[in-house]
């Protein structure tokens, strides 16, 4: 009786040693680490060993899909990060929710350099919780040698004339909102009926054959290839795949369109706090913002840098900037004037997207 | 002495109870709930929305696992009839793939399959498409193969025929012999002598094959993100989404596992009650 | 039997072997590319190579699935060999409803049991920590962590739980087959359970144990879905492939399968070869007999 005893206290020691384990990098372990968890082809990932040697924090860089999907994973516990790039309407109801910690600014200095444009926005206005990361615009990505007319509207997303050629997003707020300005609505609308109305737009498209798939980052390959003519998709990520396929055009649709703040944030749990801001710091820097907008094509909002980019990219590669290329990194404000920002809807609203978007799945 | 060799199960039996049965009782609790802790229905009354769903998982993996029990069944019978070395060869490389994460595999399908792939540049060069064009007054420029369902069963197939193989090869090669020469000498034809002989004989390894290539395949999310892009998706799609995708809502997510559970113990209760039936008969 | 297949039906083995093979060869080839597609050839390099052994992501996640494999196939065997011989000396009323319990994990669809899994540790944690909390309150000798979260050690425990019943599996039978008087035996002649359970039932049920460990570790390795779910921050290399595929495509995966194939290749061509060998000098000591 006594060994079977002891046998069950072996299995509960290791049990307990092995929960332990999984406090990753618990309050007493010495590391410096930082966890941050980002989206895919969204950094430059030297400056990750930059920072690695100037300040010997250890970065751990995750990606997430979207903002959804960052949503999942943080309410279901699966993700523990301390840094997030979630964009504007995320941020909102994260804030809302209670997730995010307040930052010490004082710990990151290169606020300072962030154009005001970016601060006190909407989804943060007493600039507590955030530093922005990247801006852009959503549009249209569309392959000139495989559509014969230019595309100018989002009628281009639901038109049968394309069946199997398009690719439309995968995350719901971004699906909706194409399905609502063309239909001539706001992209914060909460009224039910013409949200609705919208999934229909989207539902018939989609069971019409339109899509060929839902895709999120899969759509480098497959527009990069030629493997489809129509997809929308963020600016900064249509000049990527430019380099890589020159027949691509881009178009913010003449309806309008979103335009988002992605902002750096850090989780309220989060453990390392002092580390997460050092990493928020450095990323907010000129230099790392200039190496940044060079690699991933999302305009920076820190003002110096946007403004020696031209400069910056003539000096690397010996050529001068397309100057149309840098307005559709950095849309100029005849662009912004027709395009919104996407806000925090309101809990009833989440819900009825979250419903609705599993149903077109069906 | 026999008792007191029983307690050396009772780690494990903790265990079971901490991370086998907690775990589905926490499934359970989480399908009769709602957002805001309270007692509902509501979740499985939402399931009816998602039948297409359910038939469109069911359908594809039922179709997938006859494919393999087509492919499988007769490959297994043919290696059996090899010698040693050749069966000691062709079993290797039928475990091997399976030693790649399955990903991987699924992943070179990808590129095999899209419109611009290697199978439509094949088809290109060879003229067959050109072909087919002539033939039916089409203008193709590829055949879409890629993001159908036909793909998503060709990925089921592809990852999961070895374990279809496997069970079945196991249970024809140790057939006795001798059953077989005594139905042969009491005059059966060799068809008959399979009919009659090996496939009743063999049938818990067509069994458990089902079983092993049904249950992934009818749960799948991998695959049909990969190859069906998502615009048809099945019941592995729809639970993932509800936890790690983009419709964080668990608790409708565990009624979809609470549902498809149950559905998938039925149908192996049910169809290892056949196959029982059966066995019996055989031993008749 | 009638031996030997005819022409046609070997032509069908050759086809289902090219089938399962013809992909992975694929990989292979393009994992040699000097462009970065997976459909157009731009000539002969080992750049992916390269890149690949730079890429911390890649080798971090290998490195934890072979940890975590290894670890869960050796305590998964312990456990699961101990589990067995318990289950074996059981009375079958008792036997049946567990064994029953221990098939739950085989039988459930993988996405199921991660679900559950992923549901129960959250819920755990989240219980711990007011626990914890309340422990380190009222005494200060030591201290908890009060904050847990999804990583490599939830990640262990659910690849041992969804091991061991193949363990039980591969064992059981070995047992049942095993002479039942062996062990009263052995304890007549004056063996503690121990020395029986060294001496006389471990030799029997040798074979079963390895061939479970096999299967454990396979399992292990070829997982995704319960490693996706429990996993959380720490990422086995299914789980890093998975986040690659739904980004751009870069040949460093077809690097990675290349030489993961080629490392078992080489594995099962030893372990081949050694089972070869030693039939071959079985055979020739019975003929020398």
């Amino acid at each position: 009786m006594k060994k079977t005893l002891a046998l069950v206290m072996i299995m509960v020691t290791a049990l307990t040693l092995t929960a332990c384990g999984g406090s990753s990098s618990g309050s007493e372990s010495k590391d410096r680490v930082v966890n941050v968890c980002s989206w895919g082809e969204y950094i430059d990932e030297d400056l990750i060993y930059q920072f690695e040697e100037e300040t010997g924090i250890k970065v751990n860089y995750q990606t997430a899909e979207s903002n959804e999907v960052l949503y999942s994973l943080l309410k279901t516990g699966a993700g523990d990060y301390d840094v997030i790039v979630p964009s504007d309407y995320m941020i909102g109801r994260l804030i809302a929710e209670d997730m995010l910690a307040e930052l010490n600014y004082d710990n990151i200095p290169n606020y300072a350099l962030i154009d005001d444009r970016y601060k006190g926005l909407s989804y943060d206005p007493d600039n507590k919780y955030t530093v922005p990361y990247t801006w852009g615009t959503l549009g249209i990505i569309y392959n000139s040698a495989m559509v014969d007319e230019e595309i100018t509207s989002w009628d281009a997303m639901f038109d049968e004339k394309y069946a199997g050629q398009v690719l439309m997003i995968r995350n719901s707020r971004d699906a909706l909102a194409a399905a609502l300005l063309d239909l001539g609505y706001d992209i914060n609308t909460t009224d039910e009926a013409q949200i609705r109305e919208a999934y229909d737009l989207l539902s018939t498209a989609k069971n019409n054959g339109i899509y060929q798939a839902f895709v999120m980052d899969e759509i480098y390959t497959k527009m990069e290839g030629g493997n489809a003519a129509i997809a929308m998709y963020y600016a900064g990520d249509y000049l990527t795949m430019l380099e890589n396929n020159e027949d691509l055009r881009y178009v913010v649709p003449e309806e309008g369109s979103n335009w988002f703040v992605d902002a750096m944030c850090v989780l309220k749990n989060a453990q390392h706090k002092e580390e997460a801001e050092a990493w928020i710091n450095f990323i907010a820097g000129t230099d790392a913002s200039l190496a940044n907008m060079d690699y991933i094509w999302y305009a920076s909002p820190n003002a110096k840098a946007l403004e020696q980019y031209p400069a910056y990219y003539e000096e690397s590669y010996g050529e001068p900037l397309d100057q149309e290329t840098f307005e559709i990194m950095a849309a100029p404000a005849g662009v912004l004037d027709r395009c919104t920002l996407y806000e925090n809807l309101p809990a009833e609203t989440l819900a009825l997207y979250n419903e609705l978007w599993t149903e077109l799945g069906i | 002495m026999k008792n007191k060799l029983s307690h050396l199960a009772i780690p494990y039996v903790i265990w079971m109870a901490l991370f086998v049965v907690a775990p589905i009782i926490m499934v359970v609790i989480y399908a009769f709930s709602s957002a805001d802790g309270g007692f509902t229905l509501a979740n499985f009354g939402k399931i009816g929305t998602y039948a297409v769903v359910f038939g469109r998982s069911f359908k594809l993996a039922i179709i997938a696992t006859v494919i393999c029990l087509a492919i499988g069944y007769p490959v297994s019978y043919m290696m059996s009839k090899e010698g040693p070395r050749f069966q000691r060869i062709a079993m290797v490389l039928i475990m091997l793939p399976m030693w790649m994460n399955f990903l991987l595999r699924t992943y070179s399908w990808m590129s095999i399959l899209e419109n611009n792939g290697l199978l439509n540049q094949l088809f290109q060069k060879i003229g067959l498409i050109a072909l087919y064009n002539n033939i039916f007054g089409t203008d193709l420029q590829f055949f879409r193969m890629m993001n159908t369902q036909g793909a998503v069963v060709l990925g089921m197939v592809y990852n999961y025929l070895p374990f279809m193989i496997l069970p079945i090869y196991s249970v024809i090669v140790k057939l006795d012999n001798s059953l077989i020469e005594a139905a042969r000498d009491l005059g059966a034809n060799s068809m008959n002598v399979f009919r009659r002989v090996i496939l009743p004989l063999s049938l818990p390894g067509v069994l458990s094959g089902i079983t092993m290539v049904f249950v992934p395949s009818v749960s799948t999310f991998a695959i049909s993100k990969m190859l069906g892009g998502g615009t048809e998706i099945l019941l592995g799609d729809l639970i993932e989404q509800q936890f790690l995708g983009g419709a964080y809502n668990p608790y409708l997510g565990s009624a979809i596992s609470l549902v498809m559970m149950v559905i998938v113990v039925i149908c192996m209760v049910v169809m290892n009650r056949f196959g029982e039936g059966e066995e019996q008969a055989v031993m008749l | 039997m009638n031996k030997n297949n005819s022409f046609v039906n070997r032509l069908f083995m050759v086809l289902v072997f090219v089938f399962l093979y013809a992909p992975i060869l694929l990989l292979i080839i393009f994992s040699f590319n000097a462009g970065s597609s997976n459909t157009i050839w731009k000539g002969f390099s080992l750049d992916w190579y390269q890149k690949l052994l730079h890429d911390r992501l890649i080798i971090q996640s290998v490195y934890t699935t072979i940890l975590v494999s290894l670890l869960a196939t050796v305590i998964s065997t312990f456990a699961g060999t101990f589990a067995a011989i318990g289950f074996y000396a059981m009375r079958r009323r008792t036997r049946e409803p567990l064994m029953t319990v221990n098939n739950i994990p085989m039988m459930n669809a993988d996405i199921v049991t991660g679900v559950s899994l992923c549901l129960f540790f959250v819920a755990f944690f989240s219980q711990w920590s007011s626990f914890a909390s309340w422990v380190n309150g009222i005494q200060s000798f030591f201290v908890l962590p009060t904050r847990l979260t999804l990583g490599f050690g939830t990640l262990l425990i659910a690849h041992i739980t969804f091991n061991i019943p193949y363990v039980i599996l591969s064992v059981s039978p070995k047992l049942r087959q095993m002479d039942k008087n062996l062990v009263d035996a052995a304890m007549d002649l004056g063996c503690t359970w121990m020395q029986a359970f060294w001496k006389v039932i471990l030799p029997e049920i040798k074979p079963g144990i390895v061939s479970g460990a096999l299967t454990a570790f396979t399992m292990s390795i070829d997982d995704f879905v319960i490693s996706y779910f429990t996993a959380g921050t720490s990422s086995t290399l299914a789980m890093t492939i998975y986040g690659m595929t739904k980004k751009r495509v870069t040949p460093e995966i077809n690097a990675v399968s290349t030489l993961l194939f080629v490392t078992v290749l080489i594995l099962l061509a030893i372990i081949n070869i050694r089972e070869v060998r030693q039939e071959r000098r079985r055979i020739v000591e019975q003929n020398r007999i």
